[in-house]
């Protein structure tokens, strides 16, 4: 085994493998995450807050579970938690200085099954306000840098996340992907992310953003690990009435690496003039490498897929605007100084919202407003319906959908911070999938000139995550891509 | 030109509290009175990530209080944001249904003036969650959350009042019903059934509405009728004057008596309803309201129609029993063991009522149980006490908390039937009155009622009115 300063390297299935023979404990485990974190944190900070003590308590009481003998797969193994969870007795930021001084006084669903588990907390992610962004440059925090290049951003919203992931700061990490808040920041760090079917995962205790939209997932080095972290996650959840009460399946083992007659769809709208040639040609090898598997392309269209974004950004922000609202320094938070109730409203959340919250609060407000709901809110909602019938068919014809993540590698920081239409654009491939509420896989699957990860995204029908797992771990398998181990 | 030229047109929008023991959407109680803040949890204080969880009883209240409406049940209703800030509504939005309520149509039949029954038609009952409470003190505003959260159904009617009696009426009949269902306790002074009054104008023979005012804060039914009779004299002053009628809001100053309009900006909102995507569609199929149905309590208008029908009242008795479900349950209770169920609905009227008003409380908590009144009743019945006794008993009964059985033999109130110890009694009276005697055979009747009081005086007042009666014409007819 590699040496103990290593052991963060190792994926969650060997460290488990490694625990259960007790030949490793979860306290070195997790002291070696706990360095690293206090080693790369001031160039990277993909940390909001680090849990050092909880963290070490949580990894002695693992290595007694362990000790004790039939310990849960994840039992002692180190976690990032994107600061969107409500953890008990924790500090639940959303990157936003409005709930700078929040603290919990409940679990998040996930959160206490991951606990249950026996999973150790390292610390909670940086990520951007409300998850609202691209770049997790719209963090109160500062921006989370990019492992790969710290003059690059880390993607967004779980930014944090998938950089601690891909720094090795953590074994995994929890993410949510309203729009591609999962997908788009692993592909940036070179790490693999799973958004799963909508009401797969519990969202009860995850800080709403857009609620029709918001799914729960993890980031992971391996498609493995994340069909084992997937595992621990999903399942009916009787505090959350969107959650599916389907039983939830046993990833791991639907990878067995064949992909053989699997009908693999290319959907021409995503393979578009203006996105970046390393990009098109990394996602076209692999699709070559399916093939040579004995994978079959078949061609296919999504014909709405242009209106996607602008259906995102009504459907997205009109839920937002009221879920927002409750941030008022009336019950918790922070409350600005303010002579009367108006303007202790105004106040509070003139001060504590970044610009791009506001932007969207007000996008929202203005598409749910008295004689502009039909004209902007119920059409999209209209568009919604077409987009997931566009799928529907698709699926008709192939078993998976394999598109790029992003159009882009990771851009500079600072690149696109004043040009939010831009940024949005950062999501025009994973934003339909959300909209669709079907899972969505991102792995690597090359880098580009400048050494940057790219990622591939493999979507599938509605709850056909072992499907998508299984195409991607058969990928990994192929050694067609040597994962690289970030610069820093 | 007179007020009779005019016809007022009003519609009501009653909010009421459901009787369920958990809150709409999380498991905290609905307990009244409660220190502040003490029902609360995240879901019903608005913390972040929180989601809801729909009750499945307020549902089922809130389709027994369309059942009892005759309302049309919505096999598909959903669940919407109603956005606004303020300090008791800790999301900032409430739940509420907007497009698709969860009751649409029906009617509530009153009395009108007349005494002729008119229906008052609905337009829709939805399922909402109430906000919590702001209290001032003088140097800081605080909230109590207790209330957020708590199950309420809108019922709101179609404009087919016409004056504050029959909007009174209308509020007494609803309120019985929801009580009888147990969908609520209609308590106006708990807050727990609480009125808002649409009213307008407009001249007899004309069919368009006019202008109309909205009134809030009627927390009695003698609010909302001074309330009307006050917007809709005003109203018809404003028209005679040349002026015209604001749209608007009034607040009910019930020191002043009068309404005044509410600052604009207190509800000047733009709500930006949206479907709540925290809660999948309410799906009702029709087993279900069958099964709600099969469940449903007897309604009043049944209840009232059973009385004459089985018990032979008469439809004002009727109606005086089951005006409030207590009361008739009572009744029902006190008539049990009786021979004729008019005894109990006699005594009921005129004792139990009567006690509940003077006292101003419930009947289950002023009087003695319906049992026992009813084995009262009984001893009347069998001749074992007179009517004065048992009022007498009963009166005790309330202090003491004692059986019928028990304080009738306490106070020695039991009746003397007992022919030889009466007629001895008599004998001893004839024998001392000879004068009278003579003066009641020679023709004087009136004189009859002397004897009889002074034999009931004799034997201390316990005896047997009817057997005295007898066994005395007998002795004086010689």
């Amino acid at each position: 085994m590699s040496s103990s300063t290593e052991l963060n390297r190792l994926t969650i299935a060997d460290a488990a493998a490694l625990l259960h023979k007790r030949e490793i404990s979860s306290a070195e485990l997790t002291r070696v995450c706990l360095d690293r974190i206090a080693a790369v944190e001031p160039q990277l900070n993909a940390f909001i807050t680090v849990t050092q003590k909880a963290a070490l308590e949580q990894a002695d009481a693992a290595d007694r579970r362990i000790k004790g003998g039939d310990a849960p797969p994840l039992c002692g193994i180190p976690l990032g938690i994107k600061d969107i969870y409500a953890t008990k007795g924790a500090t639940t930021t959303c990157a936003s200085k409005i709930l700078s001084n929040f603290v919990p006084p409940f679990d998040a669903t996930v959160i206490a099954k991951l606990r249950g588990e026996g999973a150790v907390f390292v610390g909670k992610t940086n990520m951007d306000e409300f998850a609202m962004g691209s770049s997790t440059e719209n963090s109160a925090f500062g921006p989370t840098k990019n492992p790969h290049d710290l003059t690059r951003v880390a993607g967004g919203s779980s930014g944090g996340s998938a950089a601690a992931v891909a720094a090795g700061e953590c074994l995994g990490a929890l993410g949510t992907d309203t729009g591609g808040s999962i997908r788009e920041p692993a592909s940036f760090c070179g790490v693999t992310g799973i958004k799963p079917t909508y009401s797969r995962v519990s969202r009860y205790g995850v800080v709403a953003y857009a609620s029709s939209l918001d799914q729960v997932g993890p980031f992971a080095k391996t498609v493995r690990d994340a069909a084992i972290l997937l595992r621990a996650l999903a399942g009916h959840d009787p505090h959350d009435s969107t959650c599916s009460a389907r039983p939830v399946p046993d990833y791991e083992r639907a990878l067995t690496g064949d992909v053989s007659g699997l009908r693999i769809g290319v959907p021409k709208e995503y393979f578009v003039a203006g996105m970046d040639p390393t990009v098109e040609r990394a996602v076209r090898e692999a699709l070559k490498c399916y093939e040579a598997m004995g994978a079959k392309l078949v061609d296919i269209t999504l014909p709405h897929t242009s209106y996607a974004i602008a259906c995102y950004y009504l459907v997205a922000t009109a839920e937002a605007s009221a879920n927002l609202a409750r941030y008022d320094g009336i019950r918790y938070g922070v409350r600005a100084a303010a002579e009367d109730m108006i303007s202790l409203y105004e106040m509070t959340r003139a001060q504590g919202f970044g610009a791009e919250v506001k932007r969207r609060i007000m996008l929202g407000t203005f598409a749910l407003s008295a004689g502009y709901y039909d004209a902007y809110y119920l059409k999209a909602m209209k568009v919604r319906t077409l987009i997931r019938r566009d799928f529907d068919c698709a699926f008709e014809d192939c078993d998976v959908i394999v598109t790029p993540v992003a159009p882009t590698t990771a851009f500079k920081l600072g690149e696109k911070m004043n040009d939010p239409l831009t940024m949005y654009l950062s999501d025009i491939f994973t934003i339909s999938v959300n909209l669709a509420g079907l899972p969505g896989l991102a792995i690597p699957c090359g880098y580009d000139a400048n050494g940057l990860p790219i990622g591939m995204q493999i979507i599938g029908a509605p709850f056909a995550e072992e499907t998508i797992l299984r195409t991607g771990d058969a990928f990994e398998r192929s050694g067609a891509v040597i994962p690289r181990r970030p610069a820093l | 030109m007179s007020n009779e030229a005019y016809e007022a047109v009003i519609g009501l929008e009653v909010h009421t509290h459901l009787m369920t023991k958990s809150k709409l959407f999380c498991g905290c109680s609905t307990e009244f009175g409660r220190a502040p803040n003490e029902n609360v949890c995240p879901v019903c204080m608005g913390m972040p990530g929180v989601l809801p969880v729909l009750n499945r009883r307020a549902v089922e209240l809130a389709v027994r209080a369309g059942l009892a409406a005759h309302c049309e049940i919505s096999p598909r209703s959903i669940f919407d944001r109603k956005s606004y800030f303020y300090p008791d509504l800790p999301k900032n939005y409430q739940i509420s249904q907007y497009e698709t309520p969860v009751c649409r149509g029906g009617y509530i039949e009153i009395q009108s003036g007349d005494g002729a029954p008119k229906k008052i038609r609905l337009v829709r009952i939805h399922i909402e969650e109430d906000a919590g409470k702001n209290i001032h003190e003088a140097d800081a505003s605080l909230v109590d959350f207790n209330r957020s959260c708590v199950p309420l159904i809108e019922i709101v009617s179609e404009p087919d009042i016409r004056s504050a009696a029959e909007a009174s009426a209308y509020l007494h009949e609803l309120r019985g019903i929801l009580r009888y269902i147990e969908a609520s306790d209609g308590r106006m002074e708990e807050g727990s059934f609480r009125c808002d009054v649409n009213v307008s104008v407009r001249k007899r023979g004309v069919s368009e509405l006019g202008v109309k005012t909205e009134i809030k804060n009627l927390n009695s039914f003698r609010f909302v009728e001074k309330a009307i009779e006050y917007e809709v004299n005003r109203q018809i002053a404003t028209l005679e004057s040349g002026s015209r009628i604001a749209q608007e809001t009034h607040l009910w100053d019930p020191v002043r008596e009068e309404t005044r309009p509410m600052r604009s900006k207190e509800f000047a909102n733009d709500y930006r309803y949206f479907p709540e995507p925290d809660l999948p569609p309410l799906l009702i199929p029709p087993a279900m309201v069958e099964e709600i149905r099969r469940a449903m309590p007897e309604l009043p208008s049944d209840r009232r129609a059973r009385y004459i029908r089985d018990f032979g009242l008469s439809s004002y008795e009727a109606g005086v029993l089951t005006a409030e479900r207590e009361t008739a349950d009572y009744f029902e209770g006190a008539s049990v063991g009786l021979k004729n169920r008019r005894t109990a609905a006699n005594w009921v009227m005129t004792e139990v009522l009567r006690i509940a008003n003077e006292t101003g409380q419930q009947i289950s908590e002023a009087l003695p149980s319906a049992r026992e009144a009813g084995a009262l009743l009984a001893m009347v019945e069998a001749q074992q006490i007179s009517l004065n006794a048992a009022k007498t008993a009963f009166a005790a009964m309330i202090k003491s908390r004692k059986s019928a059985v028990e304080t009738v033999a306490e106070l020695g109130l039991a009746q003397v039937s007992d022919t030889v110890a009466i007629a001895s009694a008599c004998d001893k009276l004839l024998a001392a009155e000879p004068e009278k005697l003579a003066e009641y055979r020679a023709g004087r009747d009136k004189l009859f009622g002397f004897f009889v009081g002074q034999v009931m005086k004799a034997m201390g007042g316990k005896a047997n009115p009817k057997v005295i009666n007898e066994i005395l014409k007998q002795k004086l007819a010689g």
